[in-house]
C-alpha cells in the first residue's frame, strides 16, 4: 500500500545563517528511511508520466520501487541505463519542470520528490567501494568529444559504453565545464562531478585538458590528421552578454561568469589560493535566472550584502524555485521591477552605485511573458561597490570560426538536427552549443541522442 | 604537467623559459598568448609567446617578476615541471602586406615584440626596432633584435646604454627625419603604448598595439579582459590582444589593470622568502 501522505519528505538542509557564511553543500540529503518512506508515496503508475517528463527517459517508477525495497544499488543500476551523472541531476535538474510536474500525486498534492530520490541513491552508490566496471569489447573508432560539460561527459559516456575509442578535449585545467566553473560548491560539490568524472575514465574515455579546440587543434585536423571516426561539440555558450550601460567597463563590474569562474573554478573564497576576487561590501547582482542565484549566494558568503536586481516582478523570476527560496532564506535582497541605467564609479574607476529605475509590467511580449515598461521619474540609486552582470550567455565563436563548413544560426548556435548532425559530415553537437543557455539535464538529453546518431553513422559509413 | 627545458635570468626581474608543449608549439604564430598555471592553487595568467620551436616542441615565455604568480614560477627551476599551459590563444599579429615597419618595445614588452620583429624580418618587410628601458641593467635581446632588424634602436631612461630618452623620441626622430612605415607595432607598458599611439596618430601611421590585460580562461568565457576599442567593448583573449592602437581606450585600460593591486602586493610579500624573512 502506498504512503498516501499528501506532502513529500523535507530535505534536511544546513541552517540560513551557518551556510550563507560558508560553501558546504546546503542541502543534505535524505536519510535512507526519509528515502524508503519517499518511494512508498510513488503509485507505481502503468503508463509512467514521469518518465516522459525526463529528458533522458530514466525508468523513474522501477527505480522507485528498488527504493522502497531498500534494494539502493539495484535503484541505481536502472537509473544508470539511462543518465550518466545521476549524482549530478539530482541536485541541479529542474525537477519541478519535468518528472514532477507529470507525476499523478502531484494533481492533488505534492509530487513524489523524484529529484531528491535520484539524489538519495546516487549518493549511496558513491559510498560503495570497489565497484565493478564492465568493460565492453573496444572497437577500432575513435570519436572526439569537444567540451567536457553535461552534455560532452553523457556523449562520452554512452559511446564509451558501447566499446567506441573516446577523448574528451577541455580547454580549461579541469573537466566538467559548467559543472566545476559555473555551479556553486554549495549546490554541487565539486568531489561529485570528479567522481563521475572517473567513472568516465574507469570506461576507457581520455580526456585531454589545457586543449582548445579551434586553436589548439581545429576539428578538421582531429578528423583528418588525428584519425577520429567522428565528432561532437559539446562546447556550451560561455560568452558572456553584458547591457552596454554606461560604467560597464569599471573596476568591479563582473560577468557573472567571471566572477563564478574566479570562485569555483580558481577557488578565490579559499585563503591558499592566488586567484583574487573583490570583496564587496555591497553588491548587485543584475538578472533573475539560476546563474544569478548562484552568483548572489557567492557573493553573500564571501560577507556581502547582495541584492538581485530584476526588470521583471518575483513571479518571472526564471530561476529555480528552491534556488530563489534558498536565497530569499540567506538574506539576498530582491529589487525586483527595477532594471539599471548606469553603473557609477569613483574617480580611480571603482565602482560606487548604481543607477535603476523602476519598472511596471504591460501586455505579454513573444516569450509570453508580461513585458516590463519603464516608470516616468523613477530614477534611484543603490550604493554599491560591485556589479555582477548575470544576464545569458551565448555560444562561443571559437569552434564555428575555424571548421570548414559548419553552419551556424545568426546568434551563434550550431545549426543541428535533433538527432545532433550537423551541415558537416561525421560532425554532431548538442546541448548549449545548439540551443544557447538552457539546463544541464537538457544538455544531457542531447549528448545522449547525439551519441546514438554517432553509432549510427560509424557503423553505416565505415564498417 | 610541462616541463621546463630551459631557465634564463635575463635581467634581475625578467626571466625566459623554454616550456615544453608540442601541441602549442605547432600552430603557435607572433602575436598569440597562452595562459599558464604553475601549480595546483595556481592563478591562471596570460602570458605573450616570445619564441617557439615546432620541431622541439617547445614555447619560450618571458616574463617579469610583478605578484606572486610570477615570483612562484621564477622559483622554478630547467627540468621542473609547470601544472598547466595552454595555448596558442588570441588572433596571431597580421604580417600581410607589410613592407615597412617600426616595432616599438618597451621593458618585457620587448620579449614579444621580437617574434614579431623576427618573423616580418624572415619575410623580408624592412625592420625598424626601437626598444626602451630605464637603464642598462635592464636590457634584454640587444642581440636577438639586432638579427632580427633592419635598424635597430635602444633607448634607455637615464641614458646609461644606447641613446638617452623614451621610445617616443627616438620614433619622432625617424619619422621626422623622412622614414616612412606602412605600419607602427607596439608592445609594452600601457602607458608607453598610449605615447606611442598618441604620437603616431599625429602622423596618421597605423599602429597596432598588442594588449594583456588580467584575463582567467583566455577563451571569451569570462570577460574580464574587455577593453573599449572604438567605442565599443571587445574581450583582448578572442578579439585581440592586438587592436588599432589609434581606437584603444589606454585610460580606462589603465585604470582596470590595477584592479587587484593590493591582493598582489599582499600576495607578493606572502611568497617571496625575502618578505617572510622580514615579517617573521
Amino acid at each position: 500500500m502506498a504512503n498516501m501522505n499528501p506532502k513529500r519528505n523535507e530535505m534536511p538542509t544546513l541552517s540560513p545563517e551557518y551556510r550563507a557564511t560558508v560553501f558546504e553543500e546546503v542541502a543534505l540529503g535524505y536519510t535512507r528511511e526519509q528515502a524508503i518512506d519517499e518511494a512508498k508515496r510513488c503509485l507505481n503508475c502503468k503508463h509512467k508520466p514521469c518518465v516522459s517528463g525526463c529528458p533522458v527517459g530514466i525508468d523513474i517508477p522501477a527505480f522507485i520501487e528498488k527504493v522502497a525495497a531498500g534494494e539502493f544499488e539495484a535503484a541505481y543500476k536502472i537509473i544508470a541505463l539511462s543518465s550518466a551523472l545521476p549524482a549530478v541531476c539530482g541536485r541541479v535538474c529542474p525537477q519541478e519542470t519535468q518528472c514532477e510536474q507529470k507525476c499523478v500525486r502531484g494533481i492533488k498534492n505534492e509530487s513524489v520528490a523524484i529529484g531528491r530520490l535520484e539524489r538519495f541513491v546516487a549518493d549511496y552508490h558513491n559510498t560503495l567501494n570497489n565497484i565493478e566496471v564492465m568493460r565492453p569489447e573496444i572497437l577500432p573508432y575513435k570519436v572526439a568529444v569537444i567540451g567536457s560539460g553535461p552534455s560532452g561527459l553523457t556523449c562520452a559516456g554512452e559511446l564509451a559504453k558501447m566499446g567506441y575509442q573516446v577523448t574528451v578535449f577541455e580547454a580549461l585545467h579541469v573537466a566538467g565545464g559548467v559543472l566545476v566553473y559555473g555551479i556553486p560548491e554549495f549546490r554541487l560539490p565539486k568531489k561529485i562531478v570528479q567522481k563521475e568524472i572517473e567513472g568516465l575514465k574507469s570506461l576507457g574515455v581520455k580526456i585531454e585538458t589545457n586543449t582548445v579546440i579551434g586553436k589548439t587543434f581545429s576539428v578538421d585536423e582531429l578528423m583528418n590528421e588525428y584519425g577520429f571516426d567522428a565528432v561532437f561539440i559539446g562546447s556550451g555558450a560561455g560568452l558572456p552578454k553584458f547591457m552596454n550601460i554606461p560604467g560597464e567597463n569599471l573596476k568591479g563590474v563582473y560577468s557573472a561568469n567571471e566572477f563564478l569562474t574566479r570562485i569555483n573554478l580558481m577557488k578565490a573564497y579559499l585563503p591558499d589560493s592566488d586567484t583574487p576576487v573583490q570583496k564587496a561590501k555591497r553588491v548587485a547582482v543584475v538578472g533573475g535566472g539560476n546563474v544569478a542565484m548562484d552568483a548572489a549566494r557567492c557573493a553573500k558568503r564571501l560577507g556581502a550584502e547582495v541584492y538581485i536586481v530584476y526588470r521583471r516582478g518575483m513571479e518571472e523570476l526564471p530561476a529555480r524555485h528552491e534556488e530563489i527560496e534558498h536565497a530569499i532564506e540567506e538574506g539576498i535582497i530582491f529589487k525586483t521591477l527595477t532594471n539599471p541605467t548606469e553603473i557609477l564609479g569613483t574617480d580611480d574607476g571603482f565602482v560606487k552605485g548604481i543607477k535603476c529605475v523602476e519598472m511596471t509590467l504591460g501586455e505579454p511580449d513573444n516569450s509570453g511573458r508580461r513585458r516590463p515598461i519603464v516608470k516616468e521619474n523613477s530614477e534611484f540609486e543603490i550604493e554599491v561597490d560591485c556589479v555582477l552582470m548575470a544576464l545569458g550567455t551565448s555560444p562561443n565563436p571559437l569552434i564555428k570560426s575555424t571548421t570548414n563548413g559548419l553552419e551556424t544560426e545568426k546568434w551563434g548556435g550550431i545549426i543541428a538536427d535533433q538527432n545532433g548532425q550537423t551541415s558537416k559530415k561525421g560532425v554532431f553537437a548538442g546541448g548549449d552549443a545548439v540551443t544557447g543557455a538552457a539546463t544541464v539535464i537538457l544538455a544531457m538529453g542531447a549528448g545522449k541522442t547525439a551519441a546514438k546518431a554517432i553509432d549510427e553513422y560509424i557503423k553505416s559509413e565505415k564498417s | 604537467m610541462y616541463k621546463i627545458v630551459k631557465k634564463r635570468i635575463l635581467n634581475p626581474t625578467v626571466t625566459l623559459m623554454e616550456i615544453e608543449a608540442p601541441a602549442v608549439a605547432r600552430k603557435a604564430e607572433p602575436g598569440q598568448f597562452i595562459i599558464l598555471r604553475v601549480d595546483e592553487n595556481g592563478e591562471r595568467i596570460p602570458l605573450t609567446v616570445a619564441d617557439f620551436d615546432r620541431e622541439k616542441g617547445t614555447v619560450t615565455i618571458i616574463f617579469q617578476i610583478v605578484g606572486a604568480t610570477t615570483e612562484k614560477l621564477n622559483h622554478k627551476q630547467e627540468n621542473e615541471y609547470i601544472t598547466d599551459f595552454v595555448g596558442p590563444l588570441g588572433k596571431a599579429t597580421n604580417t600581410d602586406g607589410l613592407k615597412k615597419v617600426a616595432i616599438v618595445g618597451g621593458g618585457v614588452g620587448s620579449a614579444i615584440a621580437y617574434p614579431v620583429a623576427k618573423k616580418l624580418y624572415g619575410l623580408g618587410c624592412d625592420v625598424t626596432a626601437i626598444t626602451g628601458f630605464r637603464n642598462k641593467d635592464l636590457v634584454i635581446l640587444e642581440d636577438e633584435f639586432k638579427a632580427a632588424s633592419n635598424k635597430f634602436v635602444l633607448m634607455t631612461d637615464d641614458g646609461s646604454k644606447g641613446e638617452k630618452g623614451l621610445v617616443t623620441d627616438a620614433l619622432k626622430k625617424l619619422i621626422d627625419s623622412g622614414e616612412e612605415f606602412d605600419e607602427v607595432i607596439t608592445i609594452g607598458p600601457l602607458v608607453m603604448m598610449k605615447f606611442v599611439c598618441a604620437l603616431t596618430k599625429e602622423y596618421g601611421i597605423k599602429t597596432v598595439a598588442s594588449m594583456n590585460p588580467i584575463m582567467v580562461d583566455g577563451t571569451g568565457m569570462c570577460g574580464g579582459c574587455r577593453l573599449s576599442v572604438g567605442g565599443k567593448t571587445v574581450f583582448a583573449c578572442v578579439d585581440g590582444p592586438e587592436f588599432d592602437g589609434h581606437e584603444i581606450d589606454f585610460d580606462e585600460a589603465i585604470k582596470r589593470s590595477s584592479i587587484y593591486a593590493p591582493f598582489e602586493r599582499k600576495r607578493h610579500e606572502d611568497t617571496c622568502n625575502l618578505f617572510k624573512g622580514v615579517k617573521g
